[in-house]
C-alpha cells in the first residue's frame, strides 16, 4: 500500500471514530435542551423555553427527598463497601490460603450474575426481614453491589506496592500500625480512593435493584426517575438527569485529570 | 489487633506460599475478610438460594416450574428474543467499538487521552440518564422519527420495538467493550506490525494475520461484558421495548412483581443464572486457550480469566 | 498505641553519628521452612565495631541470616542475641537495627530528608534535633543539597547514598547491608564500596553486610562468613580466607584455585594426597587418611618449567622430574591478561590445572610445550573432597 492510500485508510479512521464518539456522548445530551422546555410535555425540540422544571424539581419534597435519600445512600455504601472491599483486597493479597481464588471469584460475583436475579431473591428476603424501604436495606444492597468495585482496583494498587517498603518502614522503627498508617495506605490510597468513587457511582446509579427493595416511604433519584418515565410526561426528569449529567462530567474530568497530573509527577 | 497483624504480616521476603499460618494471622485474615463475607451471605448468596429454593418449591415442591418454563412457548420466544438481541447489541458494538479502540492505541498521547475520556463521560453517566434520553430521541413523532422522515425513509416506529431496545443497549454497552479492548490493544507490541510489514507483508496481511489474532483476547472479553450484561438489562429494555417484545428479564419483573408467580419467576432466575455462567465458563475457557496460544507465540497478551472484568474496571480507573 | 523505643542510644547532633557497635551471637541458628532447611544450625559472631561480611552464592542462606537478625523472618530454633541479650522475639521495630536493602527500599511518597528522618520520627527526636541529625546524615554520604527532592529523581547510586544516611542517621548500633550494591553497576559500586568502608571507620557501628560478590567482600570485610547450602564453611579475615581455606568450597569461591584429585595420606612430613601416581605433599591437611581429597594451591604459587622435548624423548619420561611437588603436563591454553598471563595446563588424569605467571617472571611455555608445575608444600593444602560438616574442624584460628 502506498502512502495515499495509508492517509485515505486514516482519514475513514478518524471520521469514523468521530462519529462513534458522537454516538457515545451526543444522546444523553439531550436531557439538557428538553429540561429548559416551558410546555409539561416531552415533546423534542422544545418550542419555548423557561426553566420551571428546575424549580419544580427543588421544591417538590418527593425529588428533593429522593435526592436526598439517594446522597445519603450512597455516602454510607462508599463508608461500607470500601473499608469491607479494602480489607478483603488486603487479606486476599496479603496471604496465601486455601480457597482464596474461590473466595476472589464469589467477590466479584455480583459484577457478573444479573442483578435482577439477586434482586428478586432479596426482595423475598426483605420482605420477609421487613427491610423494604429502609435506608439499611438500601445500603447493605448496594454495598454488596459495589464491592467488586472497590476490591479490584485496591487489590491492583497493592499488587502494584512494593512490600519491602514496609520491611524498611519496621527496621526504622515503625510497628505494624505506623507502617500501615505511614507507609502502606499513603502508596495504596488512590486504589482505595477509586474504588470509593466507583462505590459512590454504582450506589448512585443503581436502579434495577431499588426498584424491589424500595417503599413509597423510601425512593432513591433514580426510582424516582423510573417511576416518572413511566407514569407521566413531567420534563422535571429531565432537569434531574441534567443535574446528574452535569455532576457526573465533572466528576470524570476532574478525577481524569487527577490521575493525568499524579501519572506525571510520578 | 489482630487485623493489624494480619494487614503486616508476613513481611519476610522469600517465605515459600502456602506455609502454614500462624493462629493470629488466620484470626486477622477472617477479621478482614468478615464484613464482606457476611455482606455477600446475606445480601447475595442467600438471596440467590431464595430464589433457587423458591424455583423448586412455591407453589409446591417439585419441578413444576422448570416443566411449565420449557413448556411455555411465549417463554421459549422471550428467551429466544432475549439471545438475538444480547447478539446483535454485541455485534453493534463490536462493529462500533473495534475501530475505536484500535484509534485509541494508534492516537498520540493527546487525542488518547480525548478519546478515553470520551468513553469514561458515558461509561460514569447514570444508566436511567442515559436510558431516559433514549426515551426522548426514539419516541413517538421524536427527533429521530422526524429526522428519518426527512430523510425519506417512511415514519418508523422506533421505541416499544425490539429495535428500539437494540440501539439503546448497544450505545449504553459500548464502553464495556471498548475499555477491556483497549487495555489488551495496548499491551500489543506495535513493533510486531512493522517487523511483519518490512518482511514485505501488505499492511492489510500483516493486521489480519498479526494484529487480529493478538487482539482476540479483548474482543473475547469485551464482547462477554455485553453480551452478558445484555442477557439480564431490565431497565433500558422496559422503557425502550414493548411488552410485546419483552425479554427475559421484563417477563421476570412482571412474574415476580405483577403476578407473584415467585416460583415461575425463580425458575426463569434459575435459568438466566445457568446460562450466563454457562456462557461465561466457555468464553472464559477459549480466551484462556487462545490466549496462552499467542503468549508463546509472541508473549503478548495474557488474560486471567478474572480479571476480565477487572480490566474493563481498571481501564476506567485509568 | 504508641511507637515503642528502645533505647535508641540519645544521638546528639553535635557528636555526629558515632555510635558503639554491638557484638551479635548467632548459636545454633536454624531457619526451616516445611522439610527445607534455609539456614542449618549456624554459629557466628560478629564482634563491635567489626564489618562481618556474609559471603555465599545464591541460596546459601546468607540473606535468610540476615533476615534473621532484622526480625523478618523467625528463628526456628538457636539462639539470637545483640550484645548478649536474646532478641529472637522482638519484633524488628524494637531491635533497633539500622538496615540498607538492595532496592533502596526508599518511600516514594516522602523526600529524601523525610525518608532521612523516618527513624527520627519513630523515636520521637524533638524537630530541631531531627534536622540537625538529618543535614549530618545527608552531608555524611555527600547529598547534603538533594534534601528536598524525591527518590524518584535521583539516581540509583544517590538513591542507595540516602538509604544508607537513614540507615545511619540514629546511630544503631548495628547496621545490615543486604546486597546494597547489587542494582548498581560496576563503577559505581567500586566508589561506593570505599564510601562504605569509610563511613564504617567513622562511625564505629557493627555492619553485617551480605554479598555474593567476593572482590566486595574482599574489599570491605574485616572478617567474612562464607556461607554454603545453609551452613558456613569458614570465617576469617580475607588473608586466613585465600591463603588458609578450610573447605574445597572456599577453596574454589574465593579466588581461582588449582586442584589435583586425589586420596588423602598421613606422612611423617605433614599432610598429602596420592594423586597422578606420586605423593603431592601440603603443609596442611584437614582431610583423614584413605579418605577422597583433593590438593588446593593457588594458581599464582605453581612454577611452569619447560621440558627439552627431545631429551625428555630419549630419557624416559620422570628422569627430568624436578625435586619436591612436580607434576608433569603439557600447556593446553595461553591468556595474556597484561600484568600476568594464565596457562591451563592438562596433566595425565585428564584435568586442567591453571597456572597463573605475573609479567616480570614468565616461562616462556606456549601451548602445546610439555611443562613440569611444581609448588612448595606450605603453600598447599589437603581438603576432603566431599564435605563433611559434622567431623570436619572448618574453623581456622580467629
Amino acid at each position: 500500500m502506498n502512502k495515499t492510500s495509508t492517509r485515505v485508510w486514516q482519514s475513514l479512521l478518524a471520521v469514523f471514530c468521530a462519529l462513534v464518539a458522537l454516538w457515545l456522548v451526543a444522546p444523553s445530551l439531550v436531557v439538557i435542551p428538553l429540561s429548559l422546555s416551558d410546555k409539561p410535555s416531552f415533546a423534542f425540540p422544545p418550542t419555548g423555553w423557561s426553566t420551571r422544571w428546575y424549580s419544580n424539581f427543588f421544591d417538590d419534597p418527593s425529588w428533593l427527598d429522593a435526592l436526598t435519600a439517594s446522597l445519603k445512600v450512597g455516602l454510607l455504601v462508599v463508608v461500607v463497601a470500601t473499608v469491607s472491599g479494602t480489607a478483603a483486597a488486603v487479606a486476599l493479597t496479603r496471604s496465601a490460603f486455601r480457597g482464596r481464588q474461590a473466595l476472589r471469584a464469589v467477590l466479584l460475583a455480583p459484577m457478573i450474575v444479573p442483578v435482577i436475579v439477586v434482586a428478586i431473591g432479596l426482595y423475598a428476603l426483605f420482605l420477609k426481614a421487613q427491610l423494604l424501604g429502609t435506608t439499611f436495606g438500601f445500603v447493605v444492597a448496594h454495598s454488596v453491589l459495589a464491592l467488586p468495585f472497590v476490591v479490584i482496583p485496591v487489590t491492583a494498587s497493592l499488587q502494584g506496592f512494593d512490600r519491602r517498603l514496609e520491611n524498611a518502614a519496621a527496621i526504622c522503627g515503625a510497628n505494624r500500625w505506623a507502617t500501615f498508617r505511614q507507609v502502606t495506605l499513603p502508596l495504596v490510597a488512590p486504589g482505595v480512593l477509586s474504588g470509593a468513587l466507583f462505590a459512590f457511582v454504582t450506589s448512585f446509579d443503581e436502579v434495577v435493584m431499588s426498584l424491589f427493595i424500595q417503599s413509597p416511604y423510601l425512593q432513591t433519584l433514580p426510582v424516582k426517575m423510573y417511576a416518572s418515565v413511566t407514569r407521566d410526561t413531567d420534563p422535571t426528569i429531565a432537569a434531574a438527569a441534567t443535574l446528574i449529567l452535569a455532576l457526573t462530567t465533572v466528576a470524570t474530568l476532574a478525577a481524569t485529570l487527577y490521575i493525568a497530573r499524579r501519572n506525571r509527577v510520578r | 489487633m489482630a487485623v493489624v497483624e494480619a494487614l503486616t504480616q508476613a513481611t519476610s521476603p522469600g517465605v515459600p506460599a502456602g506455609r502454614r499460618a500462624a493462629p493470629s494471622e488466620r484470626w486477622g485474615r477472617l477479621a478482614l475478610l468478615a464484613p464482606s463475607i457476611v455482606l455477600l451471605l446475606g445480601v447475595f448468596l442467600v438471596p440467590l438460594g431464595i430464589m433457587l429454593w423458591r424455583a423448586f418449591t412455591d407453589p409446591h415442591p417439585g419441578l413444576d416450574n422448570l416443566t411449565w418454563y420449557v413448556g411455555d412457548r411465549v417463554q421459549r420466544q422471550v428467551l429466544f428474543r432475549t439471545f438475538t438481541t444480547a447478539f446483535k447489541v454485541t455485534v453493534v458494538c463490536l462493529l462500533l467499538g473495534y475501530p475505536y479502540a484500535y484509534a485509541m492505541v494508534a492516537a498520540g498521547p493527546k487525542l488518547r487521552a480525548a478519546l478515553t475520556l470520551l468513553v469514561l463521560v458515558p461509561f460514569w453517566t447514570s444508566l436511567m440518564v442515559r436510558s431516559f434520553a433514549w426515551v426522548i430521541l426514539l419516541q413517538d413523532r421524536g427527533p429521530v422519527q422526524h429526522l428519518l422522515t426527512a430523510l425519506g425513509l417512511g415514519h418508523p416506529q422506533l421505541i416499544r420495538t425490539n429495535l428500539g431496545v437494540i440501539i439503546g443497549m448497544s450505545q449504553i454497552l459500548l464502553p464495556f467493550l471498548v475499555m477491556p479492548l483497549y487495555a489488551v490493544m495496548s499491551t500489543i507490541d506495535r513493533r510486531l506490525i512493522l517487523a511483519s510489514s518490512s518482511l514485505g507483508a501488505h499492511p492489510l496481511t500483516s493486521f489480519v494475520r498479526v494484529w487480529l489474532p493478538l487482539s482476540l483476547p479483548g474482543v473475547g472479553a469485551g464482547s462477554l461484558m455485553v453480551f452478558i450484561s445484555s442477557l439480564g438489562f431490565y431497565v433500558t429494555p422496559a422503557l425502550l421495548g414493548s411488552p410485546r417484545d419483552s425479554l427475559i428479564s421484563q417477563q421476570l419483573y412482571t412474574q415476580v412483581n405483577v403476578l407473584l408467580q415467585w416460583g415461575r419467576g425463580g425458575a426463569m432466575g434459575a435459568v438466566l443464572l445457568v446460562v450466563t455462567f454457562a456462557i461465561l465458563a466457555v468464553l472464559m475457557l477459549s480466551i484462556r486457550q487462545s490466549a496462552r496460544r499467542h503468549t508463546k507465540a509472541s508473549e503478548a497478551t495474557s488474560i486471567e480469566a478474572t480479571s476480565i472484568e477487572a480490566t474493563s474496571i481498571e481501564g476506567a480507573a485509568r | 498505641m504508641s511507637v515503642d523505643v528502645s533505647t535508641p542510644g540519645s544521638p546528639s547532633a553535635q557528636g555526629a553519628l558515632s555510635a558503639h557497635g554491638a557484638s551479635i551471637t548467632l548459636k545454633g541458628l536454624t531457619k526451616r521452612y516445611g522439610t527445607a532447611t534455609a539456614v542449618d544450625a549456624i554459629d557466628l559472631e560478629a564482634r563491635p565495631g567489626e564489618f562481618l561480611t556474609l559471603l555465599g552464592p545464591s541460596g546459601s542462606g546468607k540473606t535468610t541470616t540476615l533476615n534473621m537478625i532484622a526480625g523478618f523472618v523467625d528463628v526456628t530454633s538457636g539462639e539470637l542475641l545483640i550484645d548478649d541479650r536474646p532478641v529472637h522475639s522482638l519484633p524488628p521495630h524494637k531491635r533497633n537495627i539500622g538496615m540498607v536493602f538492595q532496592h533502596y527500599a526508599l518511600f516514594p511518597h516522602m523526600s529524601v530528608s523525610e525518608n532521612v528522618a523516618y527513624p527520627l520520627r519513630q523515636r520521637k527526636v524533638p524537630k530541631a534535633e531531627r534536622q540537625a541529625l538529618v543535614t549530618e546524615a545527608l552531608r555524611t554520604v555527600g547529598l547534603a543539597h538533594l534534601g528536598h527532592r524525591r527518590p524518584q529523581q535521583l539516581s540509583g547510586g544517590q538513591q542507595q547514598r540516602v538509604a544508607l544516611a537513614r540507615a545511619m542517621v540514629y546511630s544503631p548500633r548495628v547496621l545490615l547491608m543486604d546486597e546494597p550494591l547489587g542494582a548498581l553497576d560496576k563503577k559505581l559500586r567500586d566508589s561506593l564500596q570505599l564510601e562504605i568502608k569509610r563511613i564504617h571507620g567513622e562511625l564505629g557501628t557493627t555492619f553485617v553486610y551480605v554479598t555474593h560478590d567476593q572482590d566486595e567482600a574482599l574489599v570491605l570485610s574485616d572478617r567474612i562468613a562464607v556461607f554454603n547450602d545453609g551452613r558456613i564453611e569458614q570465617v576469617g579475615t580475607a588473608e586466613d580466607l585465600y591463603e588458609r581455606p578450610s573447605t574445597l568450597f572456599v577453596a574454589q569461591f574465593l579466588g581461582e584455585s588449582s586442584l589435583f584429585h586425589g586420596v588423602a595420606t598421613e606422612g611423617a612430613d605433614g599432610a598429602g594426597v596420592r594423586a597422578l601416581d606420586r605423593t603431592l605433599r601440603a603443609g596442611r591437611g584437614h582431610a583423614r587418611a584413605g579418605e577422597p581429597a583433593a590438593l588446593v594451591v593457588r594458581p599464582e604459587r605453581i612454577r611452569v618449567h619447560p621440558i627439552d622435548g627431545a631429551a625428555a624423548d630419549q630419557a624416559g619420561v620422570d628422569q627430568s622430574a624436578p625435586a619436591g611437588n612436580a607434576v608433569r603436563g603439557r600447556v593446553r591454553q595461553e591468556i595474556y591478561l597484561g600484568n600476568s598471563r594464565k596457562l591451563a595446563v592438562e596433566v595425565a588424569d585428564g584435568t586442567q590445572v591453571l597456572v597463573r605467571e605475573s609479567a616480570g617472571d614468565l616461562s616462556g611455555s606456549r601451548p602445546g610445550d610439555e611443562v613440569w608445575l611444581t609448588f612448595r608444600p606450605e603453600d598447599a593444602a589437603v581438603l576432603p573432597a566431599t564435605p563433611s560438616h559434622d567431623n570436619t574442624p572448618t574453623r581456622t584460628a580467629n
